[in-house]
């Protein structure tokens, strides 16, 4: 008897109401996401992967999101009915977020301390000596000198420490599923990696499920168990990631991983990708 | 911090010497000493007696000796004495800082907490009906004149319900209030208006940014996100414009203190337009600019201190 | 000069020449991108839509005021002349829709029906209200066509060249905004004299510094995008990028600016009259109207319509252009409505 999934989704389609007209942003994908699994969702901006992401605990600006058809289930529970009150108790608690922007995703006028704090004391109440847990947090993901970083404001630390903060934030309230939406992408490349080896050690330390979110297949080895690729609001190719990335089925999915430089290629054009002639295909 | 300060004060100097230039060069245009005699001492005066004042006050002299002696008073604080009345100019701007300060503050934090308060509900409700109504109100408060709120108000507190004196002014303990409520009300009315709409916008510049994605990821309610972290966020502009318009609240509405005959510094200035009592404009110019670039300083010094970007680099 | 300027001819001929500016600007308006997308963006406001056409009403009300044709007894009347005039005045005070005057020592009976009573001139209430939009019309016209130019010039060049140009402005606009307002209005009008002309220039050189700001500010984070180093790496001279780079995108801010501060001009013009420094007694203005409404309202029996009509009429303008302002500045960044 297959354990019930941590996340379900079933054929969900979401629609934005526009001044231009309805924008079908989501149209019927479906995918699981079991306990301490890690999935990628790959596609390009516009391919309807951050709505996906933002979806699962309705962060999305009810007018003028319309959640069309399809399910969103959270062990078994349907996100998609939960009262205000219940999202609000998902939400950090169950499925934590980390976005592209840490240096505006973060509040300015507050300390790092207090946001970490506010987060525990709203989903963890019982924690007695808040300091010397967001101390624990900054310490786990890879922060140096947390104690004394604690006072700190966002824009006082680098780019690459503000997404620590956020992983931290994250983490403390023990989620069972992180959302991380282009964790990597403000970053530049050598943080980049850091960044994604920090995720790779949280995840073996912690057993927590992972959705990552990227345009970057070059991220995902090694950290991600299936993948799911996305264009133009469908998923293309769904499946384990050595085998899409060694045998992709689906155009899209080759012209995308054909875009990655090797090193040693001999080539003298980047690859572009064609999407006049891919939209056939979906 | 303390060099930027110092260093707006060194600017601050050639704009109060182009303030007293402007307004003496506006005087001398305005009014030749003889005018002025007249003004003063009345038409039917002689000729003799005009001449003994305009010596007597130094105006014989030539502009530009007038002109430094002038500077040299303004820069000593030494004011003088009004024209019409005679009294000391120093005394004249203590006692009327008090019935000004009566009006201005009470109606300043009206418009305060009040705007504040539904700026914060209107994007709590943002773009709903509600939303919109309050912003219709606002600008509607805001779109009569103030003349006419202080013509009907008078009319009908006054003169028909006559609950509050026309007008005057007295200090007499509780009683005081009687002479202050409508130029209170009407000040509250006027700032309300304006007030509820420029805080409104601050609130939702703060809204749409990024760090309330994340609050609101993190399992705050809407509520709490609003009132803590767009407020705190807001605040900074929020503190920048308010600190920004303390100074002005010590010269008083023109307008209202003329209207309802408070003797404050707004009126003690519009009389003496009137009356072309040169020591009092002057002065009251002189002080005016001087709390204006406070007020430009105090702007400044809050916002650094206020924005922990600034604040801690 | 002040002949040719009041002749029948020049004024037809301005008020033709002001509603081909209108239109020319509209036409260049659409097409430029921003603008267009922006008319679409302020088309499914409804208020804003309602609100501009209560504004135009005005201006043809105005502009109508404004026509005028020479009568064969060798005077002119105004095209308004024609639709409301001929409305005979009284002696003096009457209430709307009374039968007789309002004295009550010779209540006689009145000429005609006057739709909001007559003021203590006789003149039809109704009537005064309509023409003195004219006033305010031309009074905030020629301000804004004094203070417009200015703001926006010198605050483009403050924000451009920044340093010592920018200090140098920096140092005026200060200055001028130390010296009270009612101040610095009551003294240029009684040196230049009362007129639509003299109140229209004061109020001119107070409303520049607001908008000097705004532009300044919106220049200066405009001169630091890379387009513009771009533009300087290509050689383009500096008066080349102002006018093709910075001036078209400082331009909404000086349209918003415009609507608003017309308002602001409007109520600025009761201020003044209540001052002592407004419009000259012969011109119907509705400064004047409310101005001698504050004695008029401690009469008995109490004479409220003079008051009441100036300010609706006012309310309904300034109101107005207040939302026009407010739906153009929604409709060029809908983020911050």
């Amino acid at each position: 008897m297959p354990e019930t999934p941590l996340l379900e989704i079933r054929d969900l389609s979401i629609n934005f109401a526009t001044e231009n007209g309805t924008v079908e942003a989501v149209k019927g994908i479906s995918f699981t996401v079991a306990k301490g699994e890690t999935l990628a969702v790959v596609g390009e901006s516009g391919s309807g992967k951050s709505v996906t992401g933002l979806a699962l605990t309705r962060l999305l600006p009810e007018p003028p999101t319309i959640y069309k058809s399809g399910e969103i289930l959270l062990e078994g529970r349907s996100v998609l009915k939960m009262s205000p009150r219940e999202l609000r108790n998902i939400r950090g608690n169950k499925i934590a977020y980390i976005f592209q922007e840490p240096s505006t995703s973060l509040n300015p006028v507050f300390t790092i301390r207090n946001q970490i704090a506010e987060a525990i004391k709203l989903h963890r109440p019982e924690v007695r000596d808040i300091d010397a847990e967001v101390i624990k947090y900054l310490d786990l993901v890879g922060l140096v000198d947390p104690a004394k970083r604690l006072h700190d404001y966002p824009h006082q630390l680098s780019g690459g420490m503000q997404q620590r903060v956020m992983i931290a934030m994250a983490l403390s309230c023990q989620p069972d599923l992180l959302v991380a939406d282009e964790p990597t992408t403000a970053l530049d490349v050598t943080i980049q990696a850091q960044i994604m080896d920090q995720l790779r050690d949280l995840k073996k330390q912690v057993n927590m499920s992972i959705i990552l979110i990227t345009h970057n297949f070059g991220i995902i080895s090694g950290i991600a168990d299936r993948v799911a690729v996305m264009f133009r609001g469908k998923i293309v190719e769904y499946g384990d990631t050595r085998t899409v990335l060694s045998n992709p089925q689906h155009p899209y999915t080759k012209a995308l991983i054909q875009c990655i430089p090797q090193p040693g290629q001999k080539r003298e054009r980047l690859a572009t990708i064609d999407h006049a002639a891919l939209e056939a295909t979906i | 911090m303390l060099s930027y300060v110092l260093r707006r004060l060194l600017y601050a100097v050639p704009i109060v010497l182009g303030v007293i230039a402007i307004t003496f060069l506006l005087f001398n245009v305005l009014q030749t000493p003889q005018a002025a005699a007249t003004l003063v001492l009345g038409p039917k005066a002689s000729q003799q007696a005009r001449a003994e004042w305009i010596k007597n006050r130094g105006l014989d002299k030539p502009k530009s000796e007038q002109f430094v002696k002038h500077v040299k008073n303004m820069a000593t604080f030494n004011f003088g004495t009004s024209w019409k009345s005679g009294r000391e100019l120093n005394e004249v701007f203590r006692t009327g800082v008090g019935p000004s300060l009566m009006i201005t503050i009470p109606g300043f934090l009206a418009g305060l907490i009040g705007g504040v308060g539904l700026a914060l509900y209107q994007v709590f409700v943002r773009n709903s009906l509600l939303d919109r109504s309050i912003t219709l109100w606002a600008v509607a408060l805001m779109s009569v004149p103030t003349v006419v709120y202080i013509i009907f108000l008078q009319a009908i507190g006054a003169l028909m319900l006559n609950y509050f004196p026309a007008s005057g002014f007295d200090w007499r303990g509780l009683e005081t209030l009687k002479f202050v409520a409508l130029p209170i009300i009407i000040m509250a009315v006027v700032n309300l208006g304006s007030d509820v709409r420029l805080y409104r916008t601050i609130f939702m510049e703060e809204i749409t940014q990024d760090y309330v994605r994340t609050a609101l990821a993190k399992g705050l309610s809407s509520g709490h996100v609003l009132g803590v972290h767009v407020f705190k966020n807001g605040l900074i502009a929020l503190i920048t414009l308010t600190v920004g318009s303390l100074p002005a609240l010590i010269t008083g509405s023109l307008l209202i203190e003329n209207f309802f005959g408070i003797p404050g510094l707004g009126n003690v200035l519009v009389l003496a337009i009137g009356t072309g009592d040169q020591p009092v404009v002057m002065a009251s110019v002189y002080l005016g600019s001087l709390l204006y670039i406070a007020s430009l300083i105090l702007t400044d010094i809050c916002y650094a201190l206020a924005d922990p970007r600034i604040r801690l680099s | 000069m002040e002949a040719l300027f009041t002749h029948w001819l020049t004024q037809n001929l301005l008020v033709l020449a002001g509603f081909s500016l209108i239109a020319w600007m509209l036409w260049s308006a659409s097409h430029h991108e921003r603008w267009r997308r922006a008319w679409l963006r302020f088309r499914s406001d409804r208020g804003g839509i309602i609100a501009l056409v209560v504004v135009g009403i005005y201006l043809i009300l105005g502009a109508l005021e404004v026509l005028s044709f020479p009568t064969k007894s060798g005077g002119t009347r105004t095209v308004l002349d024609l639709f409301v005039g001929g409305v005979p005045a009284e002696k003096s005070y009457s209430a709307p829709l009374a039968t007789r005057l309002l004295s009550e020592a010779k209540p006689d009976p009145v000429k005609a029906t006057h739709l909001l009573g007559t003021d203590a001139l006789g003149k039809d209430v109704f009537v005064e209200t309509l023409k003195a939009c004219k006033t305010a019309l031309i009074i905030g016209g020629l301000t804004a066509a004094i203070y417009i130019p200015l703001g926006t010039l010198f605050g483009i060049l403050a924000g451009y060249f920044r340093r010592r140009v920018d200090d140098l402005i920096q140092y005026v606009y200060t200055t001028l905004a130390s010296i009270p307002t009612i101040l610095l209005l009551v003294a240029i009008i009684l040196v230049l004299g009362k007129g639509l002309g003299t109140m229209s220039f004061a109020l001119g050189l107070t409303a520049w510094v607001g908008l000097c700001r705004l532009i300044r500010g919106e220049t200066l984070r405009q001169a630091e995008r890379p387009y513009i180093t771009a533009a300087r790496a290509l050689g383009q001279s500096h008066w080349n990028i102002i006018t093709r780079h910075i001036l078209p995108n400082v331009l909404h801010l000086v349209v918003i600016n415009f609507v608003l501060g017309f308002s602001g001009i409007v109520l600025a013009e009761s201020v003044l009259s209540y001052l002592g420094v407004g419009t000259p007694v012969g011109t119907p203005s509705w400064g004047n109207m409310i101005d001698s409404g504050r004695s008029e309202l401690s009469r008995d029996p109490m004479v409220w319509w003079n008051l009441v009509s100036a300010t609706v009429a006012l309310f309904g303008l300034v109101l107005s252009l207040n939302l026009v302002g407010d739906s153009l500045r929604r409709a060029f960044d809908p983020k911050r409505g």
